[in-house]
């Protein structure tokens, strides 16, 4: 069991950043994250894009902005527990919250802070009928471990580095048959990576269907074909072990959802003195809280987690006294360890 | 009126919502749709990076090309046909006045 004094849900700017004003006030943070690193979107969907409304930085980009929050945060070493999904929340008898992830990963903390951003990532499922009843059973929407699929016939879709490497690395003796199938001709990952795979379909290693996309699966209990629609020549089955799907990423609410907090437009309602949700000792941050007046940046985010960990101390200490200190007067003591 | 045009947009229930779009104010179609409070996520706020934006334009407007970003982006995206674009890659100008477009399903 982790213990912590404030267990932030979400790694983003805002989870990170509230490291450090906790850690100002002697509190200790741990972050979860669904993502396998520390960053949130910034680091996920827009690292190289710059940002123009950081106040004293006339432009950072995003990756950028994640690594200096580290950074900052380092001082008050914050534990992560990074690709796991936080799941369920429940109390003690000690009025402490138990969250516990999907990999069943158990944290413990008299506060909650969630910065969870637009949600967890997940992968985009595509929209064909049936899909649901295949998922582990011949259809992954990754791929973890290429073992799996040895001398297994396998049809990929996606047109991305991801579909792309994966169709090469099968396609280079692991698999018995790999098809990549594909919405347009071109493909937008690195050049190299499509340069491989056309000589790969040359050679016959690869069958490229392109201007095509998968929109059925049939098997009895186990997947057993796919139905390719094709814009040149209408629709053909593949007799296939695996499909893998590989769209990307989009975010999703997730458990939080059902965490009896207040929830409108996939947002969580809070009070705008302390950043409170209805639960007492569970705040929203960021992204994913609402309140009359809300706007979605970066710089809002890190004024809530500010104010939010105020409340939090003092609901942790009921009697003591708080007094705001200047990092100019007092600087930045850290952590041991 | 002056640099303001009027768009219509039918939502996923095939309701059609006549919305007056501002052209001096650097919008786009992604933009124009929240602010009419219609289903569309805008996740990435705009960038061409997430696709949840996407929609058919159904009048024969002449439109900027897409770009690379957008192409790309489409590959993520579901339902794609070949009047498929990213709202947020549509700048509301004056040219677009009457321009008709309708938002894509969405996936699961």
């Amino acid at each position: 069991m982790i213990q912590t004094d404030i267990l932030i849900i979400g790694a983003g700017p805002c989870g990170l950043f509230t490291v450090f004003e906790a850690g100002l006030l002697k509190l200790r943070c741990h972050l979860i994250d669904a993502l396998p690193q520390p960053g949130g979107q910034c680091a996920e969907i827009y690292p190289k894009k710059p940002i123009y409304d950081i106040p004293a930085y006339p432009s950072i980009l995003a990756g950028q902005l994640v690594d200096r929050l580290m950074e900052q945060a380092e001082p008050f070493k914050p534990g992560f527990t990074l690709g796991e999904r936080a799941e369920q929340i429940e109390k003690d008898d000690e009025d402490q919250f138990i969250v516990t992830t999907n990999r069943g990963t158990q944290h413990r903390a008299p506060i909650i802070a969630i910065a969870g951003g637009l949600g967890c990532f997940e992968p985009r499922k595509p929209p064909v009928p049936q899909l649901a009843d295949f998922e582990d059973k011949g259809v992954e929407y990754i791929i973890k471990d290429p073992e799996f699929y040895r001398d297994k016939k396998v049809v990929i879709s996606g047109g991305g580095d991801s579909a792309l490497d994966w169709t090469i690395f099968l396609a280079e003796g692991v698999a018995s048959e790999v098809t990549l199938v594909h919405r347009r001709r071109e493909f937008r990952g690195h050049l190299d990576s499509v340069q491989k795979v056309m000589d790969l379909a040359d050679a016959g290693r690869v069958k490229l269907v392109t201007d095509a996309e998968v929109i059925g699966v049939d098997g009895d209990g186990q997947l057993a074909s796919v139905e390719i629609k094709t814009k040149a020549d209408g629709n053909h089955t593949i007799k296939t072990d695996h499909w893998v799907p590989l769209f990307g990423l989009s975010p999703k609410l997730g458990p939080i959802a059902d965490w009896n907090l207040n929830i409108t437009k996939n947002a969580v309602e809070v009070d705008t003195f302390d950043y409170s949700t209805s639960v007492p000792g569970v705040y929203a941050i960021g992204d994913i809280n609402t309140y009359p007046g809300k706007l979605k940046l970066i710089l809002c985010g890190f004024h809530e987690a500010t104010l939010m960990v105020q409340s939090a101390f003092k609901r942790i200490y009921p009697d003591k006294n708080l007094v705001l200190k200047y990092t100019t007067v007092n600087g930045v003591n850290g952590f041991e360890g | 009126m002056d640099n303001t045009i009027r768009v219509s947009v039918t939502d996923r229930e095939g309701q059609v919502h006549e919305l007056d779009a501002p052209t001096d104010m650097g919008m786009n179609m992604m933009e124009l749709c929240k602010s009419a409070e219609l289903p569309v996520e805008g996740t990435c706020g705009g960038m061409a990076m997430c696709a949840s934006c996407h929609i058919y334009v159904e009048s024969d407007h002449d439109l900027p090309e897409k770009s690379d970003d957008e192409e790309d982006m489409l590959d993520e995206a579901f339902f794609v046909e070949d009047n498929s674009r990213l709202g947020c890659q549509l700048h509301l100008t004056n040219e677009l006045d009457g321009l008709k477009v309708k938002l894509a399903p969405v996936g699961n």
